[in-house]
């Protein structure tokens, strides 16, 4: 369990704004702090794992209280037990895969661990290159297997897959997912893109200002609950084209592309890039077999 | 011919280097990390000896450290130290004067390093200590190449500092610079020529090695 409660002055990008939140997240959870940038997701993480101060609040997890301006409470970074992966990867460059791994090894930890994570993350090959000789999601995935090296507490990702093209953000949602299956670890994930959200966290913060818009379940969220479709995606326009009759909306679902009819005053509401829900009611699918 | 000025001016180039590497590191680090609005006025102080003329900091030693004064009197009386006209004197002296040569570099390769990778180790649990020595210092070889060379540099090009605090005494304080003006003066060309051919080619090679390894022409060497 980890309770957060805290308040911080930030300067964001309408000028200083109160970062004020009250979250309760249970062990195990996968959540998600969504909302546009500037909103002041990045700081949490940072003040979680106690890279930045929060003017006053409580930071507990699992019984053990981290930061608390009551009691004067304040681990460092170093004390508190937190995976975390930047935005940027943060990888050290002049060590190789390897050494990266290790050098996140706490003092009396043997080797099993940094190589049980090379083996899920599929680093074998890569451990004796360099940074800088990595793709990006190769980045990623060193960076992510890095977090996990000390064992932590909590995994914090900001934004990890944004920089990446969808293809390879697909794969390393796998990743994300496989991960969480193995470890069980309480994460707390920042991002925007809201198909990355539903298809990997349980809960959703949806945060504005500093303060909690709202929150629950990404179907919750994002999904109008009125419509009950039986197959339903989420998706983004990447072409819209008019008819005679009707327009022709085409959209990416994931890595396919795929071709929605809709009334021209549906369409008029839509620009390329949005984020829709692609849905189907009451209909019955068909099964095709195309390997054993 | 006499080798004596040469060897003591390596001598006192080397000492310096060390001491400066031990001392420029971590002002280079405060600088590079501080928020402190005192700031600007350490990194003027630092910088002050690029534009002194040499013999206003030579003259402000050879005051503080004179015996006639309360600090030279007091270093002279408890702790047995005269730093006039002195080897040791020369070496503090050179160590102000090169000071900026080491921090500049260092400081601007430690700002650079991005704040997320120092960040990820202090996460990893490692301490600012074990950070700066295993992140930080080694993502800087280039920098740290170059304070070092020009600081070396540097003390072997002094003149003014040292004739003022340490005179021109053979074997102690007659560097190889004191010792060209001096064949000058007692119009022995020979010799003269003889100690400035040997810096000249020496500091040559010296620089050239640094712009040869920080242009990356000795690949796998040392990146």
């Amino acid at each position: 369990m980890i309770k957060l409660d805290i308040s911080k002055e930030l300067q964001g990008p309408m000028g200083t704004m109160t970062l004020r939140l009250n979250l309760n997240i249970e062990s195990g959870q996968f959540i998600t702090l969504y909302g546009p940038s500037g909103v002041g997701k990045t700081s949490v993480l940072r003040m979680i794992s106690g890279l930045m101060q929060p003017d006053f609040g409580q930071i507990c997890v699992e019984e053990q209280t981290w930061f608390d301006t009551k009691t004067k409470v304040n681990f460092s970074p170093q004390k508190r037990k937190v995976g975390y992966v930047f935005q940027d990867y943060a990888l050290f460059p002049h060590m190789t895969v390897l050494e990266n791994l290790n050098f996140a090894k706490a003092k009396n930890q043997n080797n099993d661990s940094t190589s049980d994570l090379m083996e899920i993350m599929e680093l074998e090959q890569l451990q004796n290159r360099k940074p800088s000789t990595l793709s990006g999601g190769q980045k990623q995935r060193v960076a992510l297997a890095r977090a996990l090296v000390q064992k932590p507490k909590i995994l914090l990702l900001d934004e990890p897959l944004a920089a990446l093209d969808s293809a390879i953000r697909h794969k390393l949602q796998g990743y994300l997912k496989k991960v969480h299956q193995e470890f069980k670890l309480t994460t707390i994930l920042v991002s925007h893109d809201v198909g990355e959200i539903v298809n990997l966290t349980d809960y959703v913060y949806q945060l504005e200002e500093g303060k909690i818009l709202k929150q629950g379940t990404p179907e919750a969220i994002f999904i109008d609950q009125s419509l009950s479709g039986k197959f339903k995606f989420i998706g983004e326009v990447l072409k819209i084209q008019q008819e005679e009759i009707i327009s022709v909306v085409t959209v990416r679902i994931h890595t396919d592309v795929v071709k929605v009819v809709v009334q021209h005053e549906e369409a008029s509401n839509l620009t390329i890039g949005d984020k829709v829900l692609v849905l189907s009611k009451a209909f019955n699918p068909l099964l095709y077999k195309i390997e054993a | 011919m006499n080798w004596e000025p040469l060897l003591l001016t390596f001598k006192l180039a080397l000492f310096t280097t060390v001491i400066l590497i031990l001392i420029g590191i971590p002002v280079a680090y405060w600088l590079s990390n501080t928020k402190s609005r005192l700031k600007p006025i350490f990194e003027t102080l630092v910088s002050m000896p690029l534009v002194l003329p040499p013999t206003v900091l030579g003259f402000y030693f050879l005051m503080a450290f004179s015996p006639n004064n309360i600090f030279g009197n007091w270093l002279d009386e408890w702790l047995g130290i005269k730093l006039v006209f002195s080897f040791s004197g020369l070496i503090i002296a050179s160590v102000i004067y090169s000071l900026p040569f080491m921090v500049h570099p260092v400081q601007s390769g430690l700002s650079g390093i991005s704040r997320s990778i120092t960040e990820a180790s202090f996460v990893m649990g490692k301490s600012k200590w074990e950070t700066l020595l295993k992140v930080q210092l080694p993502q800087i070889k280039p920098a740290l190449l170059t304070g070092i060379v020009l600081s070396f540099a540097h003390t072997v090009g002094e003149f003014g500092v040292v004739l003022m605090i340490g005179g021109n005494i053979p074997g102690k304080t007659k560097v190889a610079s004191i010792a060209i003006y001096d064949e000058v003066e007692a119009l022995n060309y020979d010799a003269a020529n003889f100690y400035s051919l040997v810096l000249f080619a020496i500091t040559f090679c010296i620089l050239l090695s640094v712009y040869l390894v920080n242009g990356n022409y000795f690949k796998g060497f040392w990146k």
